[in-house]
């Protein structure tokens, strides 16, 4: 068995108890990346002598006592749109191809604090504009159950090489279920906090107002573990929250007596795969089975927040988008005439075409005589949307349905309509647009073979409720790896 | 006969508030520095850096508005303004339209006329742009983000003016309020107070506002009143041949005295504001506002009334002292050191003044520190030395800032109080001018008066001139 | 109704975020961009006339920095990925004609 197989958490034990080093670990993780990267493609940047390192400094705080943690020397794949100092960050953009911060994002530091090592940097959809992974200028990443498959998006890269044991645990971010859906699609498990518990500081913005960075990883106990280490009150972020409770892992009991979870009748209809329904709805049942309170009921609006999303997410990019424009960092266009044809150039030849059209899209929705109409309008939907979570949470403590309507599509199958890509997005957008934590958890595979995840929703500051119903979930089966991984 | 045309403006004034960090980061806000030397990620747009509100901008535009009686909004909110420069960062400017801090307010000014209202329709919070350097011998610009998120506030007033005249006013007006609340120092010729022009020309006796056109780049009062005048005749000219005025931005060149449309078909003017949802909003209880009122330092017209009634300084002198913090402060610290009131006026109100006018300065501009003015007023009541010499010693205190007592030291400046040389002088001086001896034995006064520049000048102006005098008489 | 984007709209919309489409993706942007418009005018089927937009969606007020100057001199860090430097200073095409 190699390391790569055991938890995050797991491995941390070993390493603590000496019966593993750090080095060993990163070794481990290496001897993978190197084995499935080419096939896999789920990293823009490895940094192998970096981590090898890193390894080695970590050791020594171990063995002195200084890092005590449950993630110390344990190593770390990071999404390539959180900054890190020293280390390229792309965004799987062109447009910063050569883009070096000098600074590391909030969430990274903190993990730096509990002993992290980091691998490397993995791929996204561009600027995590995208469900599918195929958007980045760096080529699609391929789902390890099966390489004809898209890993979902936009943290496709993360739940890829979480999957393929490339990394023991990633951190992804999830701006309308880009957390959330590749998880499902890669049979890990992945977290998307309430809004404000991780800074964004460092994250390299799509959606301000939607964006939430989290942990992805082999089960729950990791998740929440990670999410420990990353959470933090941050000043440099002002949208960030100071919470009450940080202690995410005091939930991992396995007991559901009493929890009330309720199913909107919503979410089965029409569009949802015939499987994937079966495989959640057993997945409640067992819920039910260990004691609790599963009901289905009437979540308005869900039809809605797929164009509120649309219309919020890509006003607010058209203008985070704006300061790439080859004056401070990243590409420049080699040829041009005077200083607009320069930012024309530059953006135009800098952006893939996923992202031209959100910025397009963005720009007209703000534009004079149509702010009102579309903008305004989705604001105001928004706030629909949020009171009907809010009636739904005075009954409920979880909310449970699928994390997407199908398993992985095929690559190049998704693209060519962006109607339908964004319709995929249709049970995670509203969980971003009213600030809500929602985890994924594998629940089965389909006829194909793909894996299936299980969404849980709570309530704001909840994390809790949905981390010990999907660690009572968990309990009931085990964790099941790619078959690529089993020759 | 010709057409009587009345000119309507309304002005948007920026203010550099003067905190010692920006808006949304902890940089300092200091003027100058080598470029790009006070940066940091969030002022200079880097990718996921994001802003933090400096509280104290929020306080300073609540103690703007108080004392421009506007009504504070009590919920506001930061909203982005897209456009793309290369002086802005992020492409995008954080400022305040939906909600902005101040409203509803507005001065009075004096008018010949009469007292008047000038309207405040709106005061908002927002960041500076950084400068750009146009570079001479490459055919490029060069981008220093020093200035880049320092806070500003803008104060759009109502289209109430009808003159130059009423614009300088209103702007005097302005720049004493915010000086006497420590918000700004609000120099003109440095940029930290900078005015934009709207204006527009209607017949007297219209009811409808004809179009306007705003003028920017003003860098004094002058250059705003010819900028009025220039464009007030630029628009009447177009009208009288049966042209339109174009709505549009205009920068004026006051080297040449006229304006020049800033159009371009790259820029839309469509800057597609919404809630920045990087920042949160801003509730302003009343008790914050009550504190902001408590603190409020005295203002002008309270000073003016103190100053009189304190320390007995006719209306005039009060005026003068109180027209600009500056010097009010100067004032007050030099009274604070030496307890000499009427003494201190009379330095500022008469050297002072000659000297500014002379250097072509504002009062802003003066650095001489308290206490080498108080120091020098006590020399001369000393009789340490004489007037005379301390006029020269002040102009050198107005320049440098000097140590007085040092400098008169080094100088050998100080007044002989010696009997006995005194009086070898003027007895030489006497048997040198018997003509003027005569003249004052017959009555004629003002003979002495030479006698007395005489012995000054044999005595290199250090002669204590009330011994002289006293002196020259008795020998007389 | 199915919203149609016109050529014009596209250039003005193509000024404002500094975006230049070759032939062939303007065709494509203008045709998905009316199907996106023709989606999010689902919007209007909701009548939202007495409800507050909502921007953020917490309360969250009154985040604020104390005015402390902590931030020193950075310049080497902030220019280091430029694509154009010049005495301290980014250097960008002419910006006055």
């Amino acid at each position: 068995m190699s390391l790569m197989s055991l938890t995050a958490v797991e491995l941390g034990k070993k390493i603590k108890a000496k019966e593993v080093t750090v080095k060993e670990a990163v070794e481990a993780a290496i001897a993978q990346i190197e084995k499935s990267e080419e096939t896999l493609n789920c990293y823009v940047t490895v940094d192998k002598e970096g981590a090898l390192k890193k390894a080695e400094e970590v050791q020594k705080l171990i063995d002195d006592g200084t890092l005590t943690g449950p993630l110390a020397g344990v190593p770390v794949a990071i999404k390539d749109n959180m900054c890190t100092k020293d280390m390229l960050t792309t965004c799987s953009s062109k447009i910063l191809s050569n883009f070096v911060p000098t600074y590391t994002a909030e969430a990274v530091v903190n993990l730096e604090k509990a002993g992290a090592v980091i691998l490397g940097k993995t791929n996204m959809d561009e600027f995590a504009m995208g469900s599918t992974n195929e958007t980045s200028a760096y080529g699609a990443v391929k789902n390890p159950w099966n390489t004809e498959h898209v890993p979902g998006g936009s943290s496709g890269g993360s739940c890829a090489a979480v999957a393929a044991e490339e990394c023991s645990y990633a951190l992804g971010s999830d701006t309308g279920g880009s957390i959330r859906q590749p998880s499902s699609f890669c049979g890990v498990t992945g977290i998307k906090p309430t809004y404000g518990t991780v800074s964004r500081y460092g994250l390299i913005a799509y959606g301000s107002s939607l964006d939430q960075i989290g942990p992805v990883a082999k089960d729950v106990t990791d998740c929440a573990t990670i999410l420990e280490a990353i959470a933090s009150y941050d000043p440099k972020d002002s949208t960030s929250v100071k919470r009450e409770d940080y202690d995410f892992t005091s939930a991992l009991v396995d007991d559901v007596k009493g929890l009330k979870i309720g199913i909107p009748k919503a979410y089965f209809g029409e569009g949802l795969d015939k499987e994937v329904k079966e495989a959640v709805l057993a997945a409640a049942k067992v819920l039910e089975e260990k004691g609790a309170i599963v009901e289905e009921f009437d979540l308005g609006l869900v039809d809605y927040a797929i164009p509120a999303y649309y219309v919020i997410a890509a006003a607010e990019a058209s203008s985070n988008l704006s300061r790439f424009d080859g004056v401070k960092y990243g590409y420049r266009t080699e040829d041009y005439e005077g200083l607009h044809n320069m930012y024309k150039k530059t953006r135009s030849e800098g952006f893939g075409a996923e992202v031209k059209r959100r910025i397009m899209l963005g720009s007209f929705v703000l534009s004079s005589g149509y702010y009102d109409a579309y903008y305004l309008k989705a604001l105001r939907t928004k706030a629909l949307i949020k009171k009907e979570f809010d009636k739904a949470f005075e009954k409920y403590d979880v909310i449970l349905g699928p994390a997407a309507p199908t398993t992985a599509p095929k690559l190049g199958d998704s693209l060519s309509d962006p109607i339908k890509m964004y319709l995929g997005d249709i049970y995670t957008i509203s969980v971003n647009l009213a600030g809500l934590p929602g985890i994924s958890v594998p629940c089965g595979t389909d006829s194909k073979g793909l894996p299936i995840g299980l969404q849980l929703i709570g309530d704001c500051f909840k994390e809790k409720n949905i981390i010990r119903a999907a660690y009572a979930y968990e309990q009931t089966g085990s964790y099941k790896r790619p078959g690529m991984l089993e020759e | 006969m010709a057409k009587q045309y009345e000119t309507v403006i309304g002005l948007e004034v920026h203010v550099e508030l003067a905190t010692k960090t920006k808006i949304f980061c902890s940089c300092s806000t200091e003027f100058g520095g080598a470029p790009n030397s006070h940066t940091c990620p969030v002022c200079t747009g880097m990718p996921g850096s994001l802003p933090v509100l400096n509280k104290q901008v929020v306080e300073y535009a609540i103690a703007v508005g108080l004392a421009t009686n506007c009504s504070i909004t009590q919920y506001c909110k930061f909203d982005r303004k897209n456009y793309f420069y290369p002086d802005n960062p992020q492409n995008y400017q954080i400022s305040q339209l939906y909600l902005p801090i101040c409203r509803n307010g507005g001065v009075e000014i004096d008018t010949p006329a009469g007292k008047k209202t000038i309207g405040i329709h709106e005061i908002h919070m927002e960041e500076d742009a950084g400068k750009l350097i146009h570079d001479e011998w490459e055919d490029c610009s060069l981008v220093d983000f020093n200035r880049s998120g320092v806070p500003l506030i803008e104060i759009v007033s109502e289209p109430d003016m009808r003159s130059a005249e009423e614009v300088i006013a209103y702007l005097d007006k302005l720049r004493l309020i915010i000086q006497y609340l420590g918000a700004s120092d609000c120099k003109l010729n440095e940029g930290s107070m900078r005015a934009d022009v709207n204006l527009s020309v209607r017949e007297v006796g219209a009811k409808e506002f004809g179009t306007r056109t705003e003028m920017k780049n003003l860098n004094s009062f002058k250059a705003i009143a010819r900028a009025i005048e220039g464009e007030r005749a630029r628009q009447i000219e177009l009208l009288e041949e049966g042209k339109e005025v174009v709505q549009e931005t205009r920068r004026w060149d006051d080297n040449k005295e006229y304006s020049y449309a800033m159009r371009s078909k790259e820029d839309a003017q469509d800057y597609r504001y919404f809630p920045d949802p990087d920042l949160v909003p801003i509730m302003i209880s009343d008790e914050w506002i009550e504190r902001i009122k408590a603190a409020q330092p005295e203002l002008r017209t309270e000073k003016l009334e103190r100053y009189k009634k304190e320390f007995d300084i006719p209306d005039y002198d009060a005026e003068i002292l109180t027209s600009s913090k500056t010097m009010a402060d100067l004032f007050e610290a030099t009274t604070e050191l030496c307890k000499k009131p009427k003494k201190v006026s009379n330095w500022l109100m008469v050297e002072t003044l000659r000297l500014m006018k002379e250097n072509d300065m504002e009062a802003e501009d003066l650095s001489f520190s308290p206490e080498n003015l108080a120091k020098l007023i006590e020399l001369v009541d000393a009789g340490t030395i004489n007037s005379s010499v301390a006029k020269e010693v002040f102009e050198v205190i107005f320049k440098e800032d000097i140590d007085p007592d040092k400098y008169v030291e080094e100088k050998g400046l100080k007044a002989v109080n010696d009997e006995g040389a005194l009086r070898a002088t003027i007895e030489e001086v006497i048997a040198n001018n018997p003509q003027s001896v005569e003249d004052y034995h017959n009555g004629k006064e003002k003979a002495i008066g030479f006698l007395v520049g005489q012995t000054m000048k044999a005595m290199q102006g250090k002669a204590n001139p009330g011994m002289v005098n006293k002196i020259l008489k008795e020998l007389l | 109704m199915a919203n149609i984007i016109s050529d014009e709209t596209m250039e003005y919309v193509g000024i404002l975020a500094k975006l230049e489409l070759s032939e062939e993706e303007k065709e494509q942007a203008k045709s998905d961009m009316g199907k996106m418009l023709d989606y999010i005018d689902k919007l209007n089927e909701l009548d939202t006339s007495n409800v507050e937009p909502m921007s953020h969606v917490f309360p969250v007020n009154n985040v604020f920095r104390e005015d402390v100057v902590t931030n020193g001199d950075d310049r080497e860090n902030i220019l280091k990925n430029a694509p154009g430097v010049k005495e301290g200073a980014f250097k960008v095409p002419k910006t006055v004609e």
